[in-house]
C-alpha cells in the first residue's frame, strides 16, 4: 500500500496533497548569520549570477530555482547551508536565547543543530548528540564549515543521555527531532513510500517516546522542548506526544508557526489524544510547496515553571 | 614540579589548556596565554577575540576552541572547532580556525585575485612572487561582496603559495571577475 492513502482524510484537498507529494522538492538554502548577513549573502549570490528567491515566510531561507548552491563562494564560505525549508521549524519553534544550554537529541547531520547555534549567536552550550557514530562526522563537518564553536558533540543513546559529565544541572531547551518513517521526505526520496510498513512505524514509536521523555526529564521547569518528525503518521506524532504529556508534567504550548499549517489531530482510528495536541502543527506538502513535517512545542512544568508561564 | 614530573597527554579526551606556561601539568602542552599571543603575533588578531573562548587539547597538539566552558577533562566526540596544531616547530592554524577567528587579522594575510582565489580554494599550489612578507603559514583571503573574507591557510615558501585547504573544503569554483 501507499502510506499516503492513510492521510487523505486528514487534508483539506487530497488531490493537491498527492500532486505535491509527486513533485520534486525545490532546492533551498539557509543563510548562516554566524558568517554573513542576508544582505551580504544576497550580494555575493548576485555577483555569482545565482538566481534565488527569498522564501515568503522567512527571509533567511532562499529558494534556488536552478538547483543546488553547488560550488559558489557564499556556499564555500559557510554563509549558506542547504537544507529543507521545513527543517528550519524546530529551531524556530524552540527559539533559544544566546547563553542558553540546549540539547539536540538526534543532531546528525546537523542542519537543525547549526540553525540552533545561529539563533544562540554561537554562545551558551549546545549539545549535539547522535547515537550513530558514522553520521557524527557529517555533523562535525557541517559545524566546522559553518563556524559553530559552541557545540559539544556526543555519541550516546539519547534515551539514556546524561548531563552529569558536562557539569550542567538542567537544560533551558531541547529539540527531539527523532528518527521516523520519513514519509514527509517523499519528494526527495520516493523510496520511503515503497519501504514503508506499519511494523517499522511500531518499532520507531518506543524509541521516539523514550527520546522525548528524556528531553523533558533533562529540561528545567519552565524550559521548553520541541518534538518534530518528517512523517504524517499520527502514531509517531500526536500519539508519542500524548504519551509523554500523560507521563510527565510537561504541557503543550501554542506557537505561531510562520507558514501555513494544519493543527495537530486529537483522534486517529480508535485512539483519542489530549485536546491540547491541537496546538501542534502539521505541515502538508501542498500547503507551502515544502516537504511534510510535524512539530509540537512543550513546556516543562514543576514548581518553578508557574512564574514563567505567567510572565 | 620539575619537567620530569609532568603527566603525558591523553589523546582520548579534551583537556582545557593551562592559563600560562607556569600552570602546565602536562608535558609539552601549550597554554592559553601562548595561544592568544600566537594569534596576535602572527596575524595581529586582537586578544579580545578570544575573551569568551576556552582552549582544549585532544590528540597530540591538536587545539580546539570552544565558546563556552565545561569541567575539564571531558570525554566527548567534539568540542567547538579545531583551531591550531601545536607540538611542532611552526604552529599551524586550521582552515576552520582562520575562517572563524581570522577575519580581524591584519598581518600575514595574502589577498588573492579572483583566479588565484579560485585556484587556492580548489587546493592548487601557485607561484606568487609579489608577496614580500614572512614565509610560513599565511591567511589567504579575497574580496567578496565588498569585504575581505578568509579562504583558508596557505604555506608560503620560495615564492610559492601552497594551499592547505583540507579536501573536505575544496571546491571547484567559477572565477568571478
Amino acid at each position: 500500500m501507499n502510506p499516503l492513502d492513510r492521510y487523505e482524510r486528514l487534508v483539506d484537498d487530497a488531490g493537491a496533497f498527492r500532486d505535491a507529494c509527486d513533485r520534486r522538492l525545490p532546492s533551498v538554502v539557509r543563510v548562516n548569520e554566524l558568517r554573513a548577513t542576508p544582505e551580504r549573502t544576497r550580494r555575493a549570490l548576485d555577483e555569482a549570477g545565482v538566481t534565488y528567491e527569498p522564501v515568503d515566510w522567512n527571509d533567511r531561507l532562499l529558494r534556488l530555482p536552478d538547483g543546488s548552491p553547488g560550488t559558489t563562494w557564499p556556499y564555500v564560505h559557510g554563509w549558506l547551508h542547504g537544507q529543507e525549508e521545513v527543517s528550519a521549524l524546530p529551531a524556530l519553534a524552540l527559539d533559544p536565547d544566546p547563553g542558553d544550554r540546549v540539547w539536540d537529541a538526534c543532531a546528525a547531520p546537523g542542519s537543525k543543530t547549526c540553525h540552533l547555534a545561529d539563533l544562540m549567536e554561537d554562545s551558551g552550550v549546545l549539545i549535539g548528540n547522535d547515537n550513530n557514530l558514522g553520521r557524527l562526522s557529517a555533523l562535525r563537518h557541517n559545524a566546522e564549515r559553518l563556524g559553530v564553536s559552541n557545540l559539544v558533540v556526543t555519541n550516546e543513546d539519547a534515551r539514556n543521555f546524561s548531563l552529569d559529565s558536562l557539569g550542567i544541572d538542567a537544560l533551558d531547551g531541547a529539540v527531539a527531532d527523532v528518527p521516523c518513517s520519513c514519509e514527509g521526505t517523499c519528494r526527495k526520496n520516493p523510496d520511503v513510500l515503497e519501504k514503508w510498513s506499519m511494523g517499522h512505524v511500531e518499532s520507531l514509536v518506543g524509541i521516539q517516546k523514550g527520546i522525548l521523555r528524556r528531553a523533558v526529564d533533562l529540561t528545567r521547569p519552565g524550559g521548553e522542548v520541541v518534538y518534530s518528525t518528517c512523517t504524517f503518521a499520527p502514531e509517531e506524532n500526536e500519539a508519542v506526544v500524548d504519551h509523554v504529556l500523560a507521563g510527565t508534567d510537561a504541557e503543550m504550548v501554542a506557537w505561531d508557526a510562520p507558514l501555513d499549517t494544519s493543527p495537530g489531530i486529537t483522534e486517529w482510528e480508535d485512539q483519542q489524544f489530549d485536546e491540547s495536541l491541537a496546538k501542534a502543527h502539521r505541515v502538508y506538502p501542498h500547503q507551502n510547496d515544502t516537504g511534510g513535517f510535524f512539530v509540537a512545542k512543550l513546556r516543562v512544568g514543576g514548581a518553578d515553571a508557574a512564574t514563567e508561564v505567567g510572565e | 614540579m620539575s619537567e620530569n614530573d609532568l603527566a603525558q597527554n591523553d589523546g582520548q579526551r579534551f583537556d582545557r589548556l593551562p592559563a600560562t606556561p607556569a600552570d602546565r601539568e602536562v608535558e609539552g602542552r601549550a597554554s592559553r596565554e601562548e595561544v592568544v599571543d600566537w594569534w596576535q603575533d602572527r596575524f595581529a588578531v586582537p586578544p579580545e577575540t578570544f575573551e569568551d573562548v576556552t582552549f582544549w587539547e585532544k590528540g597530540s597538539g591538536k587545539i580546539w576552541a570552544f565558546s563556552a566552558d565545561l569541567p575539564s577533562p571531558v570525554r566527548v566526540e567534539g568540542l567547538g572547532i579545531t583551531l591550531l596544531r601545536t607540538r611542532q616547530e611552526h604552529w599551524k592554524p586550521t582552515t576552520t580556525g582562520v575562517k572563524r577567528f581570522g577575519r580581524d587579522a591584519t598581518e600575514n594575510v595574502i589577498d588573492l585575485e579572483p583566479g588565484e582565489a579560485a585556484a587556492f580554494a580548489t587546493g592548487h599550489d601557485q607561484q606568487l612572487d609579489r608577496w614580500d612578507g614572512d614565509w610560513g603559514y599565511l591567511i589567504a583571503a579575497h574580496e567578496l561582496a565588498g569585504e575581505r573574507e578568509p579562504i583558508g591557510v596557505g604555506l608560503y615558501l620560495h615564492g610559492e603559495l601552497r594551499s592547505r585547504v583540507p579536501k573536505g573544503y575544496q571546491e571547484d569554483l567559477a572565477v568571478l571577475e
